[in-house]
């Protein structure tokens, strides 16, 4: 298994890590042929995630807009609102058959922490979430489900307190307390071999949705659209059409309040090659390579790196990035929840915003990653636009 | 007779201070590493860290750290490691930046998130240019241990226990074992760091391996004394090496 996508990914973490991520790199390459695992993953999947999940055309929104067919990939269906449950229960248990009983995460919209210590309730393991001050306080209410579910919740104040430090006190934490703890990393970053693993969890999306579009339209899909943060719901969207050259890939990449001002998360738009996390990617940094205070107003694309994978297609041109503001997010935000009926994650709702902005250059039929759902989100998105509501 | 190396980190609180700090502890110090602030020192405690914070918001860069080093004495500056994170080395550019340290006259860098594996990217540039690149070794590295210890050059950091740097009220690790490995296929001297704060647990590590490595304390010391830490950081070293 290949440590690189092309110049990108690597494992640039401490010493004192790397027996940890070679031992996962060998259980995982285990596990990919192991038919009782793949038997037990596939039912969990299934049984308890609710895979797999529907591919939705939006005949409103489609007319709506008068151009190409819009399809809707309804991760947000998923049992915890999200594309994270899928990576989370692949890893959850490979750490319980690699002997570890207790499970760490970072989280930034609280999606992935809520699916971890989801994970962890159902097999049994202990679990520990770490979270930005700052996203501990747009995403109460994703904190309070946490330790519903038995997870204990720290709160990170170092840094920008959002989720590029709670990765920090992740691996911090990691090297303090290996031998029976494993991290479950949210996305398709940090060192070899989670890149490559998540992305695997994640592309049963795409192996799905493949399906699915050839039989709804006998034909494939003009283009796939996701948000990107660390980039682990589009891995899993673009994975099996990456062969297929005629399908536009377009991630969507949060501005913030412009990617031409200092408050954004663009990092495709505006990163540099850099090592950080444990991988060679792009970052948003500055000519010193110190780390950027990204913004956005979704913490879950709130992250200044972008999984290596992305890099690697952004740079040989088999996907594009767009930036797609805090507004537009905002707007799409509103539009689909009073358009479908479907309120979508402001994450996922960048995703929207970009179809809807770009229509006349999409042919069809498109299909949008809905990455999560937005019950999370009502509150801040209300105070946003002035609304004094609290949860 | 065991060795001793400080560490502190450079531009807390300022640059001329970091050179006075320096010059202090330099007496008793085989090596003195000089940290390079970053953004996120994901190996660093709670000490460095916030030290890093201090040295960024005085608009510390890595050319402004090769300045300072530049006016220290020249038998000092053979003395200095330069402790970077692999982002900064490689956004300076490896071959620029080692070339650098060798316009300066130093001894060694480490890079504390390049291991092993990533090693070949950096090494050719050190090697060109006379620049030990310190390989370190923790107490999980276990089958690796013999692999790692071959190519080292310099000194070995072995890494006392799990977890980041920062001051520990005592230390677990069996490290004669490790050492024992590393004896096997190597001389380099091997250096103990991460969490060692006292004469005694200097001591301890002085009976099993060539010497210690202290950061945090000294560091410590300056966040709490400032531009007034020269002193204090004298008399903190000598203790720590009365019996070295």
């Amino acid at each position: 298994m290949s440590a690189r996508f092309g110049e990108f990914g690597g494992r640039y973490v401490p010493e004192t890590l790397m027996s940890a991520v070679v031992e996962l790199e060998k259980a995982y390459e285990a596990s990919k042929k192991d038919r009782a695992f793949q038997t037990e993953l596939a039912g969990l999947l299934n049984d308890y995630a609710g895979r797999p999940s529907r591919l939705y055309f939006a005949a409103n929104m489609t007319e709506d807009l008068g151009g190409p067919r819009i399809y809707f990939k309804r991760e947000d269906l998923n049992h915890t609102g999200s594309h994270k449950i899928n990576n989370v229960l692949g890893q959850a248990l490979l750490a319980k058959k690699m002997g570890k009983t207790r499970l760490i995460a970072e989280t930034g919209a609280g999606q992935h922490g809520v699916a971890t210590a989801t994970a962890a309730a159902l097999l049994k393991m202990e679990c520990e979430i770490f979270m930005g001050r700052e996203d501990v306080a747009r995403q109460a209410l994703n904190v309070y489900r946490m330790k519903l579910l038995g997870a204990a919740v720290h709160t990170v104040t170092g840094g920008t307190e959002t989720l590029k430090d709670a990765v920090n006190e992740t691996m911090r934490e990691w090297t303090r307390r290996i031998g029976d703890t494993h991290y479950v990393l949210g996305s398709v970053m940090g060192p070899h071999p989670f890149p490559t693993m998540v992305r695997d969890f994640q592309s049963v999306i795409s192996r799905e949705a493949r399906e699915q579009i050839l039989s709804a339209e006998g034909r494939l899909p003009g283009a796939v659209v996701a948000c990107v943060g660390g980039g682990s719901n589009a891995i899993g969207a673009f994975y099996h059409f990456i062969g297929d050259a005629d399908v536009k890939l377009i991630g969507c990449e949060a501005a913030g309040l412009g990617a031409d001002t200092p408050q954004n998360a663009a990092t495709v738009t505006n990163g540099s090659p850099g090592i950080f996390h444990g991988m060679k990617s792009l970052f948003c940094q500055d000519e010193n390579g110190q780390i950027a205070p990204v913004y956005s107003i979704s913490a879950g694309l709130d992250y200044p790196g972008i999984g290596p994978e992305h890099a690697y297609l952004a740079k040989t041109g088999r996907a594009q990035y767009e930036a797609v503001s805090d507004s537009e997010a905002v707007d799409a935000f509103e539009y689909l929840s009073k358009t479908e009926g479907i309120i979508p994650a402001i994450e996922s709702a960048h995703a929207v915003a970009y179809v809807i902005k770009k229509v006349e250059r999409l042919a069809g039929p498109v299909i949008v990653n809905l990455s999560g759902r937005g019950d999370k989100d009502a509150a801040s998105i209300a105070r946003y636009k002035g609304v004094e509501l609290y949860e | 007779m065991s060795k001793f190396i400080s560490y502190i980190t450079a531009g807390d609180p300022s640059l001329e201070k970091t050179k006075e700090f320096v010059e202090a502890l330099s007496e008793h110090s085989d090596l003195i590493e000089i940290g390079i602030p970053f953004s996120d020192p994901v190996a660093e405690g709670e000490v460095i860290q916030a030290a890093s914070l201090r040295a960024l918001q005085n608009g510390v860069t890595p050319a402004k750290v090769f300045d300072m080093a530049d006016t220290l004495d020249p038998a000092i500056r053979r003395k200095i490691v330069l402790l970077t994170y692999a982002n900064t080395a490689f956004t300076y550019g490896y071959e620029a930046f080692f070339r650098r340290c060798r316009s300066c006259g130093l001894y060694g860098v480490i890079i504390p998130d390049l291991p092993y594996e990533e090693r070949g990217e950096v090494a050719p540039f050190a090697g060109q240019n006379g620049i030990h690149l310190i390989t370190l070794i923790a107490p999980t590295s276990a089958d690796r241990v013999r692999t790692l210890a071959k190519d080292a050059s310099g000194f070995i950091y072995l890494v006392s226990s799990l977890g980041v740097t920062g001051i520990r009220s005592e230390l677990s690790v069996d490290l004669s074992g490790i050492v024992a490995q590393i004896r096997e296929v190597t001389d380099t001297p091997v250096m103990v760091g991460f969490g060692i704060a006292t004469p005694e647990q200097v001591n301890a590590v002085n009976a099993v391996a060539d010497g210690a490595i202290v950061g945090s304390a000294f560091v410590k010391l300056i966040a709490e004394q400032g531009a007034a830490a020269a002193p204090h950081l004298s008399k903190l070293i000598k203790e720590l090496t009365f019996h070295v």
